[in-house]
């Protein structure tokens, strides 16, 4: 295929891929996201092509290796359409008896179905399974229909369609009004509203000016971005060029971090197709409009995700932040106004143009509108990515999409916004995924970061774990970030080793207040947010550590000891061979005893002792009972 | 350049587009503590010292003085409590690196801050740049640089360049508030030259030869 160079061309394209495709031949999806690669995907896929050939449908069947489906818990994830029956934990042994079974005879393999954990009952379609049901995936939607890295596939769901209609039918002017009217606020954390944002590129002064896509994606526990990058590339291609036509830029810079190997991979294949199509370079579909996009791989630091640091590390320089103003809009890559926007923003934008400012500002809620990519992790039992609507709440989302909290456990917190957002308790879970909502509440939007905490999660550690990786991350430029972090931190580790001072808390909320206050970027403006908003929330387990040297949740190290209750122990010495240190006295018949010197207290004797004993007690706050003498150890 | 005016400790003030804050109040005569602002270099805005409160397009916000360029109407003040409360805590913060530096000594007396509050670091400097934006902007040597982030940040001279650069220019040291560089700089001549330049026991910055 030669280049495109008419909207025609590419309209008669569309129709010769469709005319080859029918949509009632059975078309076998494979989830080949990073999280499915990892259990097996790859080994999946060969199962496939080979089985396909073995049985002899090669021409009864398509089969395609597709992005991430988002129920990364079950993978590797198998969908077959049209029905979209839907088969998870998929293994290379599995793939004879789909064919045999399901393409050949039409029969449902009941073993690889979906069972909900709490009723039992098995769902064969995907969108009759909880976790994809109570969702509504815009953006991740196209990902377990298409290959990355087909431009056919991406054209076949009316890929380039919007781009078509930007370049022909519509004014830069008219195209940032679509933007601000859809109310689309930018999704990497401080939620900008994107239209405006590109208004001031486009306004300020100078004839060259750059579009970037910021895919420095780095709070732990989260992958939207290089889910949508890896899955569906073409789409933030698509979006990032209309955003370039709206500015009046020509040149794109998409700065990818270099652990997301598979997501740069597809990108530059993505890039090269649309390249050799004519959908990038000169005279765009005969519209005389010039795009290039160069990949940069990031190398590594939380901070390059902040837009200036991110801009200087483009340049070549260290990655940390510069003040704003100026911002990057009037001054930014290499001097040049430059818009920047996040991947799930770009990758929003096509469907915007495609469906209008109106479809999109009727989802959600008076402030945020659309849809938001949630990375769903922690103590949930459907871990993955979710795609809600703005306003749907939090207890939906780990509740009725998420299953709730796995064991008989309790739900006891979720950190919303990555390391900069907030810790809310259960008494919030009513609160609705917005912008504005989750800042009052204490957390945050942030880039789409959900982690769920159960009773055994001690909030004190949680905030000294975020410290600690803020720590890290923080460039060290200015005072405030650099060491109010530094003293947050030390307070908070010595809370957790029993080393707290009373006035701590007030110590915190003083550091806290300066770092706060005064940090030159959002690392630091936020870094105070974990412990703030645990202290909002959760004080008491503060004052438990410091006043009483107890964790409440059982969790602190220093703060706990383990103890064999002698009236509940049977001598079965199930905690005698786990103990790897061994701190256990035992014997036939014998009470066991921790000897506490040599505890190293690693929970291995709890988790040992059967159920039916529970002998072994975990204390805090409280000083181990005297041990049995040896000589009135025996039982029975 | 057009004119801009706003209001600073309730005093009015005209001054030309992309002032700073800074500068606009010490043409009023309003003095806001600096650390690492020099009148030979570029804003920086490490230290945070000089952090002010500004309400501009309908916002009140914390900002630091010696980068944030004068907006119209704007209004500032340049001494609150809370900001206080803030130059307290980040005087003492940089005390804990080096409790003996005299600006920073006498800074901390305005703010009543304890310079004993926090552990001692010990590493004698408040990375304040100086010397590094020095040696990169007014010397165009680069012999000295910041390493590592974070927590972890440092300062060190770069010895393929400050053999070349250092010895007959030493501009540097004067700038620095917690004389940190001196001991950087007399590590890494130890370092770069034990066999060509015995290292007298002054650290060779008294002049000795």
């Amino acid at each position: 295929m030669s280049r495109i160079k008419s909207p025609a061309e590419l309209e008669a394209f569309r129709k010769e891929i469709l005319a080859q495709r029918d949509p009632d031949k059975p078309c076998i999806t494979l989830c080949s996201g990073s999280a499915c690669n990892a259990t097996g995907s790859g080994k999946v896929a060969a199962a496939l092509e080979l089985e396909i050939e073995k049985q002899g449908v090669t021409t009864e069947v398509v089969s395609r290796r597709t992005g991430c489906h988002g129920f990364c818990e079950q993978g590797p994830i198998v969908v077959i359409y049209p029905q979209g029956i839907c088969y998870l934990k998929v293994q290379p042994e599995d793939i004879a008896e789909i064919i045999s079974e399901t393409i050949k005879k039409q029969k449902i393999v009941e073993r690889l179905l979906y069972v909900d954990p709490n009723s039992g009952e098995r769902a064969t379609l995907e969108e009759d399974i909880p976790f994809y049901k109570n969702q509504k995936r815009l953006v991740l939607g196209s990902n377990r229909k298409i290959d990355p890295r087909s431009l056919e596939d991406y054209l076949a769901v009316e890929g380039y369609q919007a781009l078509t209609k930007v370049l022909f039918e519509m004014t830069p002017e008219q195209v940032v009004g679509e933007v601000k009217d859809a109310k689309l606020r930018g999704r990497g954390g401080a939620g900008f509203p994107s239209g405006l944002k590109w208004d001031f590129a486009r306004k300020a002064p100078g004839d060259q000016k750059y579009v970037v896509v910021n895919c420095d994606e780095g709070d732990p526990g989260a992958y939207m971005d290089r889910s949508v990058m890896e899955g569906n590339p073409f789409a933030v291609l698509e979006g990032l060029m209309i955003g370039a036509y709206a500015i009046g830029a020509n040149e794109g810079y998409i700065y990818v971090r270099q652990e997301y190997p598979l997501a740069v991979a597809n990108l530059t294949v993505a890039i090269e197709k649309a390249e050799e199509y004519g959908l990038l370079g000169k005279d765009i579909l005969g519209s005389g409009f010039d795009f290039t996009i160069k990949v940069h791989r990031g190398a590594g630091a939380f901070i390059c995700g902040e837009e200036t640091s991110l801009l200087n590390s483009l340049e070549g320089k260290a990655g940390e932040p510069n003040a704003r103003p100026p911002f990057p809009a009037i001054r930014g890559l290499w001097t040049k106004p430059t818009n920047i926007n996040n991947v799930e923003t770009w990758a929003n934008i096509p469907m915007i143009i495609n469906k209008g400012a109106a479809f999109f500002s009727a989802i959600g809620t008076e402030s945020s509108k659309g849809t938001k990519i949630f990375s769903l992790v922690g103590k949930v039992n459907n871990t993955g990515l979710v795609e809600v609507p703005m306003g749907a709440s939090l207890r939906d989302i780990i509740f009725k999409i998420g299953g709730g909290v796995p064991g008989d456990k309790k739900f006891k917190a979720v950190q919303t916004g990555g390391p900069s957002g907030g810790c809310l308790p259960e008494g919030l879970l009513d609160t609705k995924v917005d912008f504005d909502e989750l800042s009052q509440a204490g957390a945050m939007m942030g880039s789409g970061g959900m982690i769920v905490m159960d009773e055994d999660t001690c909030l004190v550690d949680i905030a000294r774990y975020f410290l600690a990786f803020l720590s890290d991350e923080s460039c060290g430029k200015c005072t405030p970030c650099r060491e109010g972090i530094r003293q947050m931190l030390k307070i908070l580790t010595n809370m957790t080793k029993g080393l707290a001072k009373e006035g701590d808390i007030d110590l915190l909320f003083e550091l806290a207040e300066a770092t706060k206050g005064s940090s030159m970027c959002a690392l630091g403006k936020t870094a105070p947010n974990p412990v703030l908003s645990t202290l909002k929330h959760f004080r008491e387990e503060y004052e438990a550590h410091i006043n009483e040297k107890r964790c409440p949740s059982l969790s602190c190290k220093a703060l706990i000891d383990f103890y064999i209750d002698p009236e509940k122990c049977k001598g079965c010495g199930a905690c005698f061979r786990k103990c790897p240190a061994e701190a256990i006295e035992g014997g036939k018949k014998r009470i066991h005893v921790i000897v506490q010197d040599k505890c190293t207290k690693c929970g291995g004797c709890h988790e040992a002792c059967p159920a039916a004993f529970d002998a072994v007690n975990i204390l805090s706050g409280v000083p181990v009972p005297e041990a049995t003498p040896e000589e009135a150890r025996a039982i029975g | 350049m057009s004119e801009i005016s706003l209001q600073i400790d309730g005093k009015e003030v005209a001054v030309s587009e992309g002032t700073t804050i800074l500068e606009a109040a010490r043409s009023l005569g309003i003095e806001i503590p600096t650390v690492c602002d020099h009148a030979q270099l570029s804003p920086y805005g490490a230290c945070r010292i000089c952090t002010v409160e500004a309400d501009a397009n309908g916002r009140t916000n914390l900002v630091a003085s010696c980068q944030y360029p004068v907006e119209k109407d704007m209004v500032v003040r340049t001494k609150t409590e809370q900001i206080d409360k803030i130059r307290k805590v980040l005087l003492e913060q940089m005390l804990s690196h080096a409790p003996d530096s005299e600006q920073l000594v006498a800074l901390g007396q305005i703010y009543g801050a304890d310079r004993d509050r926090f552990e001692k670091e010990s590493s004698f400097c408040i990375l304040c740049g100086l010397c590094v934006r020095y040696c990169a902007e007014v010397k165009k040597k680069d012999a000295i640089s910041f390493f590592d982030r974070g927590a972890k940040r440092e300062i060190a001279f770069l010895p393929e360049i400050a053999m070349q650069e250092c010895w007959d220019c030493k501009e540097c040291f004067p700038l620095c508030p917690t004389s940190a560089l001196q001991a950087a700089y007399v590590l890494t001549e130890a370092l770069m030259t034990p066999s060509v330049v015995p290292t007298p026991s002054c650290g060779g910055s008294c002049g000795c030869k």
